[in-house]
């Protein structure tokens, strides 16, 4: 079986994220890393792999400029044995429907067994993504998988939906967004990490995949930034740190007190 | 060309969910804005004086789809594709959930359609409507057009508010024709609840209980507490999720919402999800080692620090001034 995992390079948790008020697009600048979530990806396809169903290969793929690179190697060290960045200018500025479009047509030239994703992005959060590749793949899915196993050709998956959870049972090839309730994704080896960038890294244009100009792209995209707007603002709390603990419990009682909770 | 379809979800008996309702009134004030009416879609066995009560809330037409399971995604996208192309609905509507996010994503591959999730409010401009969806940890609201028909729009759990409008839909079944991939996955159990039953709706004081708490075992830390003040323990998905606390404590999109008089935050980063659960409460509460928690932006008593250090001290602390 060949597993295919999709990882997206995000500005790192610890960078404030904004808004370009020009382009009306994410600031990219900064320090950037691997989506969290699809460390559980990576993981979950490793312990497929691990769990003695026959695992030929796990690939990475992302869609994403040349920087996109590093969530690739990152990739690799936590276990994918190789990697496809679709990298093209022509991208630029594709919202949901046509980055769902272009990752399902740059998936189409691996014909993978299984598709691995994180349930979000650190950045878009859109949680979507999955699911719209799975439609273009024409694949069954599911989307914040916390438990799954993989025997004879079908998982076993459960998540937690609108009313308590769910197990579902489904045929592969499929599309699955896993939780970060999965596993506990493990720490690269040093060996892996200078190992990453020997792996064998295939990048691709649009042109490459069969990507129709049209749907992708600031200009193929189905959605329009009109404007950006500041929520409303709820009036600030106070925040206090604990410094004397004896003294921060005194303030929380004397609050709570105040406000007749106690 | 015109009018808005929504997706009405409901439970394995039938009710309908509070979220689709609320959405079908949303549907219903902007439908003519749009140029066309507000319908909902219906997916199982469901009775025809149910479907029609769905006009209550302003549907003029329920479409019943009662061959297609309820419960995944995909059929459900074949069902409501197959609608909105024949009868030209120019929008899609879903009042937030799992199951509205898998729906919309696959009716945007299917139909080349635009997405907007998490969205607050819908305005009508023009002519078309225009959703409004907080970007960056709700940081900054991006307003969102639809270039061409159909556009999706998935809203935020309980952004729209249930209205009844009186009245009675007409009830049309539609036959649906399942693509291969739809009948790929099957529902073994749905809907199942994990742990015990426990009632946090009642409770005037909450304290919830996060990842930060670190095991199931110190749950005891955060159950003193409650106890201390007369309060009760609620959890968020990510404990839930790791087997800690039961599901039927957990707060936010695929739980429970609460508006106690005090939300007391143990360990909670205060994700979206959760908050949309909680953000209602008369006074919230936080303790957080990590200064740049979101729950931080929106509690009106924020404490950065250890809970393991702060919260024994303050349950002894509650006690003796309650014991005084
Ligand atoms: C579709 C969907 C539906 C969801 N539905 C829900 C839902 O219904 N309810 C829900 O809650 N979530 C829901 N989530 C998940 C949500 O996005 C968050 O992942 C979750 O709420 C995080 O839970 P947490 O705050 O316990 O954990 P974390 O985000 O891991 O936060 C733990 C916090 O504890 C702090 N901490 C750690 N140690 C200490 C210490 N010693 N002292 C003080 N603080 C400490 C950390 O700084 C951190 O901020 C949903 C997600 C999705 C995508
Ligand atoms: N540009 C991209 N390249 C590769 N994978 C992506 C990209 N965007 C999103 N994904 C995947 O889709 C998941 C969900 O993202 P989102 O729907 O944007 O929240 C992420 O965790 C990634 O696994």
């Amino acid at each position: 079986m060949k597993i295919c995992c999709l990882v997206k390079e995000v500005p790192d948790a610890a960078v404030t994220k904004r808004m370009d008020p020009d382009s009306k697009r994410l600031d990219r600048s900064g320090e950037k890393n691997l989506n969290p979530f699809d460390t559980h990806a990576i993981e979950a396809a490793m312990q497929i792999k691990e769990g003695g169903t026959p695992v030929e290969e796990i690939v990475a793929v992302t869609m994403g400029p040349d920087s996109a690179v590093r969530a690739l190697h990152k990739a690799v060290a936590l276990g994918a044995d190789r990697s496809v960045h679709l990298s093209d200018a022509a991208l630029e500025g594709s919202d949901v429907c046509a980055t769902g479009y272009a990752l399902a047509k740059i998936l189409e030239t691996e014909n993978p067994d299984l598709v691995l994703l994180g349930q979000q992005s650190d950045d878009g959060e859109c949680y979507t993504i999955g699911a719209v590749v799975a439609d273009h793949l024409k694949m069954p899915s599911l989307t914040q998988v916390i438990k799954m196993d993989a025997a004879d050709g079908k998982l076993t998956c459960e998540r937690q939906a609108e009313y308590g959870y769910d197990t579902v049972e489904i045929d592969m090839p499929a599309v699955i967004s896993v939780g970060d309730a999965i596993n506990e994704p493990r720490y690269p080896s040093l060996k892996a990490i200078m190992g990453a960038k020997k792996k064998p890294l295939d990048t691709k244009a649009v042109a490459d995949a069969g990507i129709e100009a049209d749907r992708i792209g600031e200009g193929g995209s189905r959605t329009t930034v009109l404007a950006l707007a500041e929520p409303p603002q709820k009036e600030a709390g106070e925040v206090i740190e604990d410094e004397d603990t004896n003294e921060t419990v005194e303030k929380i009682v004397a609050w709570l007190d105040e406000r007749k909770l106690i | 060309m015109g009018g808005i379809l929504v997706y009405a979800l409901h439970d394995d008996e039938g009710n309908f969910n509070k979220n689709s309702l609320g959405a079908i009134s949303e549907a219903a004030k902007l439908a003519g804005d749009v140029g066309g009416e507000a319908a909902a879609i219906v997916v199982g066995d469901i009775s025809d004086d149910a479907c029609a009560g769905l006009g209550a809330y302003g549907a003029s037409k329920v479409y019943r789809a009662k061959d297609v399971p309820e419960g995944l995604a995909q059929p459900i996208v074949d069902a409501m594709a197959k609608v909105i192309s024949d009868e030209g609905y120019s929008y899609a509507l879903f009042g937030g959930g799992l199951l509205g996010f898998e729906i919309g994503a696959g009716l945007t591959a299917r139909l080349d359609a635009g997405v907007t999730m998490e969205v607050t409010a819908v305005e009508a401009k023009d002519g078309k409507l225009v959703a409004h969806r907080p970007v960056l940890g709700d940081s900054q609201i991006a307003e969102v057009g639809y270039v061409g028909d159909p556009g999706v729009i998935i809203g935020r759990i309980n952004a729209f508010d249930v209205n009844e409008s009186g009245g009675t839909a007409e009830v049309v079944d539609v036959d649906v024709e399942l693509s291969e991939w739809s009948t790929k996955a099957r529902m073994v159990k749905r809907g199942e609840q994990r742990g015990e039953d426990v009632n946090i709706e009642d409770a005037n004081i909450l304290v919830g209980g996060g990842r930060g708490l670190g095991s199931e075992e110190n749950f005891e830390v955060a159950e003193t507490l409650a106890a201390s003040m007369g309060g009760a323990v609620a959890a968020t998905r990510a404990v839930v999720d790791a087997g800690w606390y039961p599901y039927a404590a957990q707060i936010g999109q695929t739980g429970k919402t609460v508006a106690p008089d005090l939300y007391l935050a143990l360990g909670i980063s205060g994700a979206i999800q959760h908050k949309v659960g909680m953000q209602n409460s008369e006074n919230i509460l936080a303790i957080n080692k990590d200064q740049n928690a979101p729950i931080f932006e929106y509690c009106d008593l924020g404490v950065v620090g250890d809970l393991h250090k702060i919260v024994p001290k303050l349950t002894e602390a509650i006690k003796a001034k309650k014991g005084s």
